[in-house]
């Protein structure tokens, strides 16, 4: 149940973040999906004993949540708790590899060294996601689908999903807390009870679509699905995309940390 | 069933099922296409949306104290046939990859395949289907979800195994994983092959008409058991060959790893587990090859240390403070933008 | 103008389980019109409806939109000129944001964009959300989600208006305010509804449908009063033609309309002297 509220108040948290006018919100929905891309595939790349390597990367979520004057606090919740869950991935690393490794002069196990690096990676890549989407909205990503190709068809029916997730959460939520006040005390739906809550809801889901055909259909809906104009390339995009794509790769090849850290601490 | 996550398989592997993905998904759109029947458009949007909310409504399984919740891909299969069924799987997913970081936008193509390709072009045609070929009873829903969801999940699990392998992310025996996931995803099939059971019994009582549509749909339908098992071995062979050519070319890739098996929400394995199955492991020696080679692998641990280019008594230091001061930076850059944001508010309100 | 004459003849519907929901149904309405259709639940509206759209074909007797029959051919062509407006605004309102709704059926007959955004606006002007245009369906209240269901069949420019339960769910005001806007359109209108307040306010003629056939067809003043005939149809009196609670005098809240029955019935005198 209150999962349920949670998914949903983000999602919708996210949509009115999506809406703001700041110049990362501006800036073409395809050129922020590929940057991500980018983002995500050079953070993946890092073997699984980095660590250092990849601090320099949290200057991309940062500079995202300042500039899309995106709230902290929210996003941030929502990152954390999706960390249990990498937690839970990462800590059997420890468990299975003791061997040690010398980090500053003092011995670690592998096996954390391991889970730290998975731990940043994890954080890294979720937090990049939630920001395409709290500063591009459904809408707009599927603009950026369409321009990679992605038949209209398959767009619109992703577009359908999560424009009825959130009503279709609501007629759960109801009807479960319509079960739980006849069912106190119970933790989720009997067994039993399960196919018949879960087959009712299908149904309706059912009759539903029907409906939404028919409403699609009375506006002259045939099978084609058919958008508005979508808006050309600036040459503001091409840079946005270039100077992250730059950063990133820079940040790949050389180890900046480790770069700055010398020219404090003198070794070489 | 869990999802991959991004920060477990290496752009490779993303890449090539994404692209695999990519190349699924088309052929389901035309073939859709050819069905003509625009009335599944607003279907799929909305089952979609379905499975979505359904998969947040838990129930408690009689006898373990534990509960468990719908995955969902082998009841688009059965209700919307397998190309939609498969093409709805992927927009739910992009959905959860985008907006609750469930999975990841890289390892999107490793989700759709391991969660919708297993359910709705193996388990669905070759399974279920066989199942319910002479008409539709209860008890052949039953049987049918029930084998079909067992294997999907064993398959999907397996993939699991083998994408997180091929990254090498994580350090972990092969064995070891594989005898941990494998386990843990027959319970969870059972209680998915329950659960789809369950619900298709109840839209089979209430409207035959909808499962009867869905299964006229395809032609493939009758296809005898011996078709089936040739089907099966061939891509056994195939992955299986697939599996000991990259064994052998990369012997890197023999730390498998384990980690996703934690994070499967919906059973959590306890500690005594792992014990025990190393203990089994050890014993079986499934694979006496691979073991001999993981413990080569420890032997060596010091080369390995020294092939990371961070371990070394200098340059880790200046690591450290680089490290530290790389973070500094990076958070007063972004506080520095805020706070002249928030100034050119003020001024302007 | 006979082509916006929408006609119904000797109509027949049977759902495939067998039930007969339309039973030789014959009506004309003539442009301009305002009709609202009453009728208990179950009493065939919605398929009547169905039928209108060309949802459903009927298994005897035509529907005719001006000249031209309701088939499978036409269709295109009749939904452009009939819109409606589905009782449920979720089932309606399918997009992502309003403008892209409202945005969707003009596409649908590939109208260049600028036309689109005119309509679109226009239509959003109309129903008076312009400023809503790229708020989620779900950010919407009850009454704006009507509105913006309103403006997505608008932006097709129909000639005729066709509305399921257009109050059905609404709060006081936004009922007031939808009521105010039907009453605002100049289009033909064909409304479903149980708010026989609002169908008394909005309409001019009435048909009364019950168990599949046309009970009475006539002015919304002579069929809203007739209690017998409500009674009988599943139906009441308008809460605005009811005996006050209070005082048992038969003053409704619309005085206008019940003078209009009591000069009628040649009472006028009689009614000025209670009120006194």
């Amino acid at each position: 149940m209150s999962n349920m509220i949670n998914s949903l108040s983000n999602m919708r948290l996210l949509d009115d973040l999506a809406r703001k006018e700041t110049f990362i919100h501006r800036i073409h929905p395809l050129i922020k999906l590929l940057t991500t891309v980018v983002y995500l595939t050079v953070v993946v790349s890092f073997e699984r004993y980095e660590i250092i390597g990849l601090l320099p990367f949290i200057f991309y979520p940062i500079l995202i949540f300042a500039f899309a004057e995106l709230p902290v606090a929210p996003i941030l919740k929502m990152i954390l708790l999706i960390e249990p869950f990498i937690i839970g991935i990462g800590i059997l690393n420890p468990l299975f590899d003791h061997s040690k490794v010398l980090f500053g002069g003092i011995a670690i196990s592998k096996g954390w060294v391991t889970f730290l690096s998975i731990l940043i990676k994890c954080s890294l890549t979720v937090t990049a996601s939630i920001l395409l989407i709290a500063t591009t909205g459904m809408d707009r990503f599927a603009v950026a689908l369409r321009m990679l190709k992605i038949p209209k068809i398959f767009v619109l029916q992703i577009l359908l999903t999560y424009r009825y997730i959130s009503v279709l959460i609501e007629e759960v939520s109801r009807m479960i807390r319509a079960y739980s006040l006849r069912a106190p005390g119970q933790k989720g739906l009997k067994w039993s009870a399960w196919g018949s809550f879960a087959g009712q809801i299908l149904l309706r889901t059912f009759e539903r679509a029907e409906r939404v055909y028919q409403a699609m259909n009375l506006r002259g809906f045939t099978g084609e699905y058919y958008t508005g104009d979508i808006a050309k390339l600036s040459f503001k995009d091409l840079a946005y995309f270039a100077a992250w794509s730059l950063f990133f790769i820079i940040a790949r090849i050389y180890n900046i940390p480790v770069l700055i850290g010398s020219l404090f601490t003198g070794v070489i | 069933m869990m999802h991959m996550a991004d920060a477990l398989i290496s752009p490779a592997v993303g890449g090539t099922m994404l692209a695999t993905t990519a190349g699924v998904a088309a052929y389901s759109i035309k073939k859709l296409q050819n069905e003509l029947d625009e009335k599944k458009i607003p279907l799929m949007g909305v089952m979609g949306a379905f499975v979505f909310a359904a998969q947040m409504i838990n129930f408690s399984i009689p006898g373990t104290g534990s509960s468990g919740h719908l995955g969902g891909g082998m009841l688009l299969a059965i209700l919307l046939g397998p190309y939609a069924g498969f093409l709805t799987m992927a927009s739910i997913l992009l959905i959860q990859a985008l907006f609750f970081g469930d999975g990841g936008l890289l390892a999107f193509g490793c989700n759709v395949f391991n969660l919708g390709f297993y359910t709705c072009f193996i388990a669905y045609p070759f399974i279920y289907k066989w199942f319910t070929r002479k008409g539709i009873t209860s008890k052949r829903i039953f049987a049918g979800s029930m084998a079909s969801a067992l294997v999907a999940l064993q398959l999907g699990a397996f993939s699991v195994v083998l994408e997180t392998l091929l990254s090498g992310k994580t350090e972990l025996p092969f064995e070891k994983f594989v005898l941990l996931m494998q386990p843990i995803h027959l319970a969870i099939g059972i209680v998915e092959g329950l659960v789809t059971a369950a619900i298709i019994t109840f839209v089979w009582r209430a409207r035959p008409d909808i499962l009867e549509k869905a299964a006229n749909e395809e032609a493939f339908g009758n296809i005898s058991m011996k078709k089936v098992l040739t089907a099966l071995s061939i891509a056994v062979v195939v992955v299986g060959g697939l599996f000991s050519w990259f064994a052998s070319a990369n012997p890197d890739g023999l730390e498998w790893s384990i980690e996703k098996t934690a994070g499967t929400a919906e059973l959590e394995a306890p500690d005594g587990i792992h014990e025990t199955l190393s203990e089994i492991q050890s014993k079986t020696a499934l694979l006496p090859d691979y073991d001999f080679k993981a413990s080569e692998n420890e032997k060596t641990a010091g080369q390995a240390e020294n092939a990371w280019p961070a371990v070394n008594a200098g340059t880790s230091v200046s690591g450290i403070v680089g490290g530290a001061l790389t973070l500094a930076l990076a958070v007063f850059t972004g506080w520095v933008i805020m706070l002249i944001k928030r100034r050119k508010i003020k001024t302007t309100a | 103008m006979s082509h916006h004459k929408i006609e119904v003849r000797n109509l027949y519907f049977s759902y495939p389980d067998g039930h007969k929901a339309i039973k030789n149904m014959s009506f004309s309405i003539y442009h301009g019109e305002s009709i609202g259709i009453i009728g208990a639940n179950g009493a065939g509206k919605s398929t009547l409806l169905m039928l209108l759209m060309g949802v459903y074909f009927p298994d005897g007797g035509e529907v005719l939109v001006g000249d031209v029959r309701v088939t499978k051919k036409t269709l295109p062509m009749i939904r452009q000129r009939l819109g409606m407006v589905f009782q449920d605004p979720d089932d309606q309102l399918f997009m992502t944001t309003v403008y892209e709704d409202v945005a969707f059926g003009p596409r649908n007959y590939k109208l260049e964009e600028e036309d689109v955004e005119r309509r679109v606006m226009q239509a959003l002007e109309k129903v008076g959300i312009p400023h809503l245009k790229d708020r989620a369906p779900y950010k919407l209240s009850g009454g704006e989600k009507r509105s913006a269901a309103i403006a997505s069949v608008l932006s097709m420019q129909p000639d005729v208006l066709i509305m399921d339960e257009p109050t059905s769910g609404l709060d006081p005001k936004s009922r007031r305010r939808v009521i105010d806007l039907l009453k605002s359109f100049e289009h033909t209108k064909i409304i479903t509804s149980h708010d026989l307040d609002m169908v008394l306010e909005t309409c001019k003629r009435i048909i009364v449908i019950k168990k599949g056939e046309i009970a009475a067809d006539g002015t919304a003043v002579d069929i809203l009063s007739n209690e017998d005939l409500l009674n009988s149809c599943g139906l009441e009196l308008p809460l605005s033609l009811q005996k006050c609670p209070v005082c048992g005098t038969s003053k409704g809240k619309f005085g206008y309309i019940h003078e209009k029955i009591v000069v009628d019935k040649e009472a006028k005198k009689e009614l000025r002297l209670t009120r006194e």
